[in-house]
């Protein structure tokens, strides 16, 4: 089947929501299926791991990947903003592919992005991707955030975790029945600290059971929130496959 | 056992045919001294030899300036004969004296194989070094080192010998003119295996370019049969393309055509004990085939799929009471190991040697007196160039013996005796020539020096695969090694080539020489993991280094949960983990492996023999030569349901567990039952079955459901005719390609070849995951938003030389219109249970994928709830 969010990205309508209610360090917040986090308490939308203009940064290279990533991961992005109005939009870094993405981005993206930021508060958490923060682009961009009770970084901390949202690590979980399985993009927490699925159309994925992942939850309490296609499916740790 | 004499069919087009052997220069029509300079009368002489007289028809029409294709069995002297040409001129031509000016390579040899280059530069230099010859012979492949290319750069040999990749490297360069002018003669080995492939487009192109460099250029190519020489005599020669004046109209190239030596011969292996329903790996003939082993001085053993080999050997293993010396060889093996493997072979020095189609070509295996073939023929062409691997002597009748799998198998094995199988050549034909190879060239083209597009375009459909290329398709390739060819052109700064104020095409940076130098060649291997295997320390801890055992695919790895077992290179290993781009295991000693699942390797029935088992099951008269058992299934299936006529579709319905089934009989082969089934899930989900999913094998096609559709089907309100109508391969069709794995595959070897990504960026040589880029994403990404997309239009291209089955499903349809029964049964029937045995076996797809996520997430919620 076609690839999951560039899926969701050409549907002409989102398909309804049907989030998955959770606390993180005891604040509310629903796990979108379009891989956005929407804490309501906040008016709080997070997204994270856009990798806007990653083809554009492969044919810098001489890789003459298609040129359509960054707008597909807009429509998204637009579809999530426009289901829940958030007052305030926090992009949790490598927002842009590589250093010179944001600068060198064509203006109709440009555009299309000021258009979502009007009216809302717009932070660009800078990512090892983009440290330099972005050019030319409404918000203000930070190392991180601490808000409403919770702290905003790109990379998860290894010391200290209780009430961060962080990506980064693009999580993906395998579950599997009767020997088939199927991987996908989710939304990792233990209750304490949650890690943001990748939102970018052209990104890839890590095992929550990768080595890279060691350490960072409790996983006792660990649940992934698998990106379905209209609703989140959630499974604890100890029962993914990998 | 039972033994059948085959008799190959001819069905060759007219040509100068010989017999074999017997023929020398005494009853040849040619003058000697003229054709053969006096050191080459001398050696056969004191060989005792006389030239054969193929060998002097070749050197008699090539020196007066033909173009040649020789086709001949192995043991011919194919090898001689395509030298001589070459070997006699430069033996006239003399030592080149010290201090003459620059003089370029005289004779080209391609070869499919590294191996085979390496071979024949042996094989060469000895006949060479006894006459005396002044000619300087040397091999260029992969492996030679840098100091020695550079070297035949500026020096180069008389005679070089290589790949088609290392050509394209040759052709790619600035010096390529003058390293190329005085080249005579192209020598172009197993041609019949190069010109059906990508690596065969990218040869053509090359060979079009030698042409330029040097105009009076002759090319001679080896062959094994095929079923139709005039596409490889076309091959050979420049075509007259679209839009260019006929300037030089070119005569096919000549044949000298040798006739195959004495008939194989050919038996179906039968044993005491019980053939299985279903699977692939006749587990229960290894004791019979360990005894022919015994009794044979070296047997080889070929296999469709590695995971076969892998099974087979280690149960080969597993009885070896006598320590006999047992190899294994196939593709995803360490090179090292299986040059091992060849050397000892070629030294005699093993008694049997398990192999898939890494084996199928070239070259000399030493004493193979007999070929074990285990699973069913599947196509001729394949079972003939394996069987000709044993005994190279070609008076003497090559022996061999087939091993059915399965009971299916048992039947397919006969009626391609019955049917005097062996002899009819399904060799597939010259394609049109890929798009992305034609991408791949253009960019080399513009490594070499600035090219002129009307130029190249005239130079391309000159080789024959592209003859056919439309001007506006070629300047749309440009327009993609450019800038990646998209509509919305936002690249047009990055581009790789740009056009010089003269109007040429040339290369932007030195970096993009680099990269396609770094990234060159057609042959793209599934993403492959390399497996290492490495030790356990007393802390549970897995160590460092360690032996490595060869690749394995990514896909397969993905599936594997730590502490699984699978067999791998003969052992059982346990799988451990990826530590960067290798795969660690540990030894597992555990008896019941969960086995590499392999992509490669799966044949599909041939139609032919689909029509000849169909044959087979109608007419029990037939049945006499089948084993016990295997008539006893057919004749209870008789009873319990029916047999269908050769023309008929039967189609059984039964309920099983809670489930309904219902199992079509196509004989269309596996490919093409899966096709089906995704089609008719999709009718059968419209038409309110409630299908859950299906399975195919070879010879069926099992559906099953949550109704009852034997009880619909027998009250009118689920119509076979309709069901089965052709028009299903329509739109239904569409739709489901677009979704389908073999798309998103070749879509892959698109992408490579055609240079869209990469398979190695500089200074990131050694990323093991062979593309950097996932290809699937970016096959969504165009296909949503440009699917006319030049790449995707290259994709559908392969895919519909590849997609055979799609063919097969339409003959099919039309054929079995009316003819479609229909048997309500209250049990599964006999014929049924090897497709039912297949069920649990399939990866999961499409739509499915979410009932797995659904189910999975059930659990915790019922958790909650409870």
């Amino acid at each position: 089947m076609m690839n999951h969010r560039l899926a969701l990205a050409a549907a002409e309508t989102p398909a309804p929501a049907a989030g998955a209610e959770i606390t993180v360090h005891g604040v509310a917040a629903v796990c979108d299926p379009l891989g956005g986090l929407y804490l309501p308490d906040l008016s709080c939308l997070v997204i994270s791991d856009l990798h806007l203009e990653k083809g554009a940064a492969f044919a810098r290279r001489g890789m003459m990947l298609p040129p359509y990533d960054t707008l597909a991961t807009l429509n998204l992005l637009a579809a999530v903003i426009a289901r829940y109005d958030p007052r305030t939009v926090i992009s949790l870094g490598d927002n842009f592919h590589d250093r010179r993405g944001s600068a060198l981005m064509p203006d109709a993206f440009r555009d299309m992005i000021r258009t979502l930021a009007f009216g809302r508060d717009w932070i660009w958490i800078n990512g090892n991707h983009d440290p330099d923060g972005t050019t030319d682009l409404p918000g203000q961009s930070a190392d991180e955030l601490v808000y409403g009770g919770l702290v905003f970084r790109h990379e998860p901390s290894l010391i200290a975790g209780r009430g961060e949202v962080a990506g980064h690590l693009h999580p993906s979980a395998t579950v599997g029945r009767r020997g088939k399985y199927v991987r996908r993009a989710c939304f990792a927490t233990d209750g304490a600290r949650l890690v943001m699925p990748a939102f970018g159309v052209l990104t890839g994925g890590l095992d929550l059971k990768h080595k890279a992942m060691h350490g960072l939850f409790d996983h006792a309490a660990l649940i992934a929130h698998l990106l379905g296609r209209d609703r989140i499916y959630s499974v604890r740790f100890n029962s993914l496959i990998g | 056992m039972i033994r059948f004499a085959v008799k190959p069919l001819q069905i060759f087009a007219p040509a100068i045919t010989f017999d074999l052997v017997e023929k020398t220069l005494a009853d040849a029509p040619y003058n000697l001294p003229d054709l053969l300079p006096r050191p080459f009368q001398t050696w056969f002489a004191e060989k005792g030899w006389a030239p054969r007289a193929h060998q002097m028809e070749l050197l008699a029409r090539a020196t007066a300036g033909e173009n040649m294709l020789l086709i001949a069995p192995t043991g011919a002297g194919k090898t001689l004969a395509g030298f001589l040409p070459s070997l006699t001129d430069l033996a006239r031509r003399g030592k080149v004296p010290p201090g003459s000016s620059f003089v370029g390579v005289h004779t080209l040899y391609i070869s499919p194989l590294k191996a085979l280059a390496v071979d024949i530069e042996r094989n060469l230099m000895k006949p060479v070094a006894e006459m005396g010859l002044p000619v300087s012979i040397e091999n260029r492949t992969g492996d030679t080192p840098q100091s020695k290319r550079q070297r035949q750069k500026t020096n180069p040999p008389d005679i070089l010998l290589t790949t088609p990749e290392q050509l394209a490297l040759l052709l790619a360069n600035k010096e390529a003119e003058r390293f190329f002018k005085h080249l005579r003669y192209v020598v172009l080995d197993e041609l019949h295996s190069l010109v059906t492939s990508k690596r065969g487009h990218l040869l053509s192109l090359g060979l079009a370019r030698l042409r330029r460099h040097a105009p009076g250029l002759r090319s001679i190519g080896l062959s094994a049969t095929v079923s139709d020489p005039m596409d490889l005599q076309r091959w050979l020669v420049p075509q007259s393309g679209p839009g260019q004046e006929v300037l030089h109209p070119q005569e096919p190239a000549g044949l000298v055509h040798v006739k195959g030596g004495a008939a194989p011969d050919i038996s179906i292996m039968t044993t005491e004990d019980r053939i299985p329903w279903s699977g692939h790996v006749a587990t229960y003939a290894i004791p019979a085939v360990y005894e022919e082993i015994r009794k044979h001085k070296t047997t080889l053993i070929f296999v469709n799929t590695r995971f076969q080999a892998e099974l087979l050997f280690q149960e080969l293993w597993t009885i070896n009471e006598d320590n006999l010396p047992i190899a294994l060889h196939h593709g995803s093996l360490d090179a090292g190991q299986r040059r091992k493997v060849e050397a000892a072979m070629s030294a005699n020095r093993l008694r049997a040697v398990v192999a898939t189609s890494t084996l199928d070509m070239g070259l000399d295996w030493g004493d193979v007196d007999l070929v074990v073939h285990v699973g069913a023929p599947k196509g001729a062409s394949r079972l003939a160039q394996r069987i000709g691997r044993s005994n190279h002597r070609m008076d003497e009748p090559s022996k061999a013996i087939l091993v059915p799998a399965n009971r299916f198998e048992v039947m397919e094995c006969q009626a391609a005796l019955d049917a005097n199988y062996l002899g009819a050549q399904d060799t597939p034909p010259v394609g049109e020539g890929a798009l992305d190879v034609l991408a791949q060239h253009v960019l080399g083209m513009a490594c070499a020096e600035p090219f002129d597009a009307l130029e190249l375009y005239d130079e391309v459909t000159s080789a024959s695969p592209y003859a056919g290329l439309s001007w506006e398709m070629f300047e749309r390739i440009v327009d993609f090694v450019a800038t990646g060819g998209y509509a919305l052109r936002t690249y047009e700064r990055y581009a790789k080539i740009r056009r010089t104020k003269e109007g040429r095409w040339r290369v932007s940076n030195p970096q993009v020489a680099q990269q396609y130098r770094m990234n060159l060649g057609t042959i793209v291997e599934a993403a492959e993991l390399n497996v290492r295997l490495v030790k356990r320390n007393q802390l549970g801890t897995v160590g460092r280094g360690g032996m490595s055992l060869g690749k394995v695919e990514e896909s397969f790895l993905e599936q594997l949960v730590q502490g699984d077992t699978f067999l791998f290179s003969g052992k059982v290993l346990r799988f451990e983990g990826i530590r960067e781009n290798e795969c660690l295991v540990t030894n597992a000693f555990s008896l019941d492996p969960k086995i590499p699942a392999y992509a490669g390797g799966k044949f599909p029935l041939s139609t032919y023999l689909a029509d000849q088992v169909r044959a087979m099951l109608a007419d029990p008269s037939r049945w006499h030569v089948l084993p016990d058992q295997v008539r006893d299934w057919l004749a209870i299936q008789k009873e319990k349901s029916m047999l269908p006529k050769r023309d008929e579709l039967l189609i059984e319905s039964f309920p099983r567990g809670n489930r309904f089934f219902m199992v079509a009989y196509c004989f269309e082969g596996r490919l093409a039952h899966q096709t089906l089934g995704m089609l008719l899930t999709r009718r059968l989900e419209r038409a309110g079955a409630r299908p859950l999913g299906f399975v195919a094998n070879d010879y069926a096609l099992a559906i099953w459901s949550l109704n009852d559709m034997g009880a619909m089907i027998d009250s009118g309100r689920l119509s076979l005719g309709d069901l089965l109508d052709e028009d299903m391969l329509g739109d239904d069709l569409e739709a489901w390609l677009a979704e389908s794995f073999m798309l998103k595959r070749t879509f892959r070897q698109c992408a490579v070849i055609s240079g869209l990504i990469e398979r190695r960026h500089p200074g990131k040589e050694k990323t093991g995951r062979q593309v950097t880029v996932s290809t699937d994403l970016i096959y969504d990404v165009l296909r949503s938003h440009e699917p006319d997309h030049i790449l995707l239009e290259a994709t559908r291209r392969d895919a519909a030389s590849g997609l055979l089955d799609i063919g097969r499903l339409g003959a099919m349809l039309a054929r079995i219109k009316g003819h479609v029964i229909h048997r309500a049964l209250e049990h599964v029937s006999p014929l049924a249970v090897p497709v039912m045995l297949e069920i649990g076996r399939e990866p999961v797809a499409g739509e499915a994928q979410e009932f797995v996520l659904a189910e999975a997430a059930e659990e915790l919620i019922a958790e909650a709830m409870g």
